[in-house]
């Protein structure tokens, strides 16, 4: 098995050789580098602090450094660093303020970040200067003394005057280069350990509950998913199938009935009261599963449902297939969305605009309506919310009151594919055809 | 364009026993023929390779996935060859499989329509014959869907000249129009010179020009 940290990697024989001494060095030099920073950022907050509230941003100073150095973490630790933060459960600062303020991850990151802007850069720094400047030095020996011509003092300390001299300098710190490779590497490790163990989860017990609920919620959401298309398929293929035949016999008995006759009256009756059931089962379907979202996905699916919508609706949607998961909960937050323009807002206009960029789902629903809308006023957003959070989804609403208002869904997730069909390239894709 | 009161052979594709042998029933009743009708995709294929009908009526939802195989098969069949008339009748009023449709081969001989069209026993039967005569036919309702949009591409249109590229998508006549409009043939006729300017499709060797409206409405 290949190694997966320095210390896994010193007992191999190969281990001068490997990426690992460079990978070492990259990780305690930007350590160095991101420590000085942070020593700087903090004497320049504490400044601020005497004189303004300087507690919110130590608070994100701590936040932020924890997230670089789990980012930093990948150089030396190919295991995955999660982030130890949870997901806000509501939309908005303050709760995610909240939540990181009450969070025990937060103040494990700041004690981190004050430790590393005090003690561990200094250290880091110190380790790479003996660990490659010194060696580095020794090796320049011979290219000192050629600079100079007459002598040379290699590390400040010894002097050389002749070539032999200078080429066994250069010797010295080539071998010195390999051994010191190993305790460098040992340090490395350390600081890996170190910032794992204070800055990824603990609590593993504690961490796989969160995470076994947070699986419950998304089976139980898959579940119902399943549910929905279940019911979807029972009323297409049994009770829609049934109507069709029926106002197709129907069709064909009103053509054999003696026309302007009692007979061929009650039978027009039938015929549109069974072609109404027909339309309004369709629709029905339609609001519990589109079959246009499995078929084309999310993208033409929403430009379906802006067709459908009351308030004319300009669309600017390009995107790939998504999980179907995320398919959905993008679809279902889109119509909410427009519903509540067709209902609340008086609107005239309205716009969605959709995205998949950087792994990140995020769909836009604009409007020139009276604005105001209220999160937590409606189930219909409340539940939306709840329903993206299971995929640690995101929903923001921007409603001054007067408008215009909003809503934003973003969703983290992968593309399943390349683009896809969908409204706008769908032309640009068949007009070189014609 | 005259009506074709020929009797059409038919490869019908529809997986419910029930509306197939409905329609089989309908379209016998009506002098066509059912030379063919199965009830999956993989079947209507090997159904056209062996009968070549005059025409193709498929459902859009079909086993063994029950997603678009239908439509699929239709789009596979009209680009292996482009002359054979397709009719797909869907569940489900979407533009999308409209247009996929109309894209597969140059767009003429296809139609679309909402399966409940079937119980309009002569509107049916009025589509089937009109796409088997080469000509387009999109669904009224996906029309009226349309119509109520705002579309960009669209804008530079008059409410008359959207209203009139409506029922060219719906695949009628000028004649048919203008009776619609209570206008006459020649104003029906301009506002399409208009329509066609104002969408950029220029009087080059005329062949579909309708059928690019058409599309560019649909895509809009």
């Amino acid at each position: 098995m290949a190694p997966r940290t320095p210390w896994q990697a010193l007992t191999r024989p190969r281990f001068p050789r490997s990426s690992w001494p460079w990978r070492s060095v990259a990780y305690l030099a930007t350590g160095a580098l991101l420590g000085a920073v942070a020593c700087a950022v903090f004497v320049l907050l504490g400044l601020f602090s005497v004189l303004l509230v300087g507690l919110p941003p130590l608070l994100l100073s701590g936040l932020a450094v924890g997230g670089v150095e789990r980012r930093r973490l990948r150089l030396v630790d190919l295991d995955p660093a999660p982030d130890p933060h949870r997901v806000p459960a509501a939309p908005g600062l303050a709760a995610w303020l909240r939540l990181r303020v009450g969070e025990q991850a937060t103040w494990r990151e700041f004690a981190y970040a004050l430790l590393l802007a005090t003690v561990l850069w200094p250290l880091d720094l110190l380790v790479v200067a003996v660990g490659i400047g010194l060696p580095v030095l020794l090796l320049s020996a011979p290219v000192q003394l050629a600079v100079d011509g007459e002598e040379a003092k290699v590390v400040k300390a010894y002097l050389v005057t002749s070539y032999p001299e200078a080429f066994g300098a250069a010797l010295l710190g080539a071998l010195l280069l390999v051994a010191l490779a190993y305790p460098l590497a040992a340090v490395a490790g350390a600081r890996a350990a170190l910032v794992r163990a204070l800055l990824t989860p603990r609590d593993a017990a504690g961490q796989g509950a969160i995470g076994e609920v947070i699986a419950s919620r998304a089976r139980l959401v898959d579940a119902f998913e399943a549910e929905r298309r279940r019911i979807e398929r029972d009323l297409h293929d049994g009770a829609q199938q049934r109507l069709v035949a029926l106002t197709m016999t129907l069709g064909l008995a009103r053509l054999d009935a003696p026309p302007g006759g009692p007979l061929a009256d009650q039978l027009a009756k039938a015929h549109a009261e069974a072609g109404r059931v027909l339309t309004e089962l369709r629709e029905l379907i339609h609001g519990i599963h589109p079959q246009v979202l499995a078929d084309y996905g999310l993208g033409p699916a929403l430009a379906d449902a802006a067709d459908r919508s009351a308030v004319p609706v300009t669309t600017d949607v390009e995107l790939p297939r998504l999980p179907e998961s995320v398919e959905s909960a993008g679809y279902f937050a889109g119509c909410e969305a427009l519903a509540n323009i067709g209902k609340h807002s008086g609107a005239s206009r309205a716009s969605i605009t959709a995205r998949h960029t950087a792994g990140v789902l995020r769909i836009e629903v604009g409007d020139d309506g009276r604005g105001a809308a209220d999160p937590a006023a409606g189930t219909g957003l409340t539940g939306l919310a709840d329903r993206l959070a299971v995929l640690d989804g995101t929903l923001t609403i921007m409603s001054p009151p007067g408008g215009p208002t909003l809503l934003r869904v973003e969703i983290p997730c992968p593309a399943l594919s390349a683009r896809s069909a969908s409204s706008s390239p769908r032309t640009a894709s068949s007009s070189g055809r014609d | 364009m005259p009506r074709t009161e020929r009797t059409l052979r038919v490869v019908l594709a529809e997986d419910s026993v029930l509306l197939r042998e409905g329609l089989i029933g309908l379209l016998a009743r009506f002098g066509h023929e059912v030379v063919a009708a199965v009830g999956d995709a993989d079947g209507l294929r090997e159904a056209v390779a062996a009968h070549g009908p005059d025409i193709v009526v498929t459902d859009v939802r079909m086993p063994p996935g029950f997603q678009d195989e239908g439509l699929r098969a239709a789009v596979a069949l009209r680009a292996e060859r482009p002359a054979l008339p397709v009719l797909v009748l869907s569940q489900y009023v979407q533009r999308s499989y409209a247009a996929d449709l109309l894209d597969a081969g140059d767009g003429t001989g296809v139609g679309y329509l909402l399966k409940d069209r079937v119980g309009q026993v002569e509107e049916f039967l009025d589509a089937l014959a009109r796409v088997a005569d080469g000509g387009t036919v999109v669904d009224p309702e996906v029309v009226r869907q349309l119509l109520r949009r705002h579309r960009d591409p669209l804008e530079a249109l008059t409410p008359r000249e959207r209203e009139v590229l409506g029922l060219v998508a719906e695949g009628h006549s000028n004649g048919a129009i203008a009776r619609r409009l209570v206008v006459t043939e020649a104003a029906v006729g301009k506002h399409i010179g208009n329509i066609l300017a104002k969408l950029d499709l220029p009087p080059a060797e005329d062949t579909h020009r309708r059928v690019l409206a058409v599309l560019t409405y649909l895509r809009a």
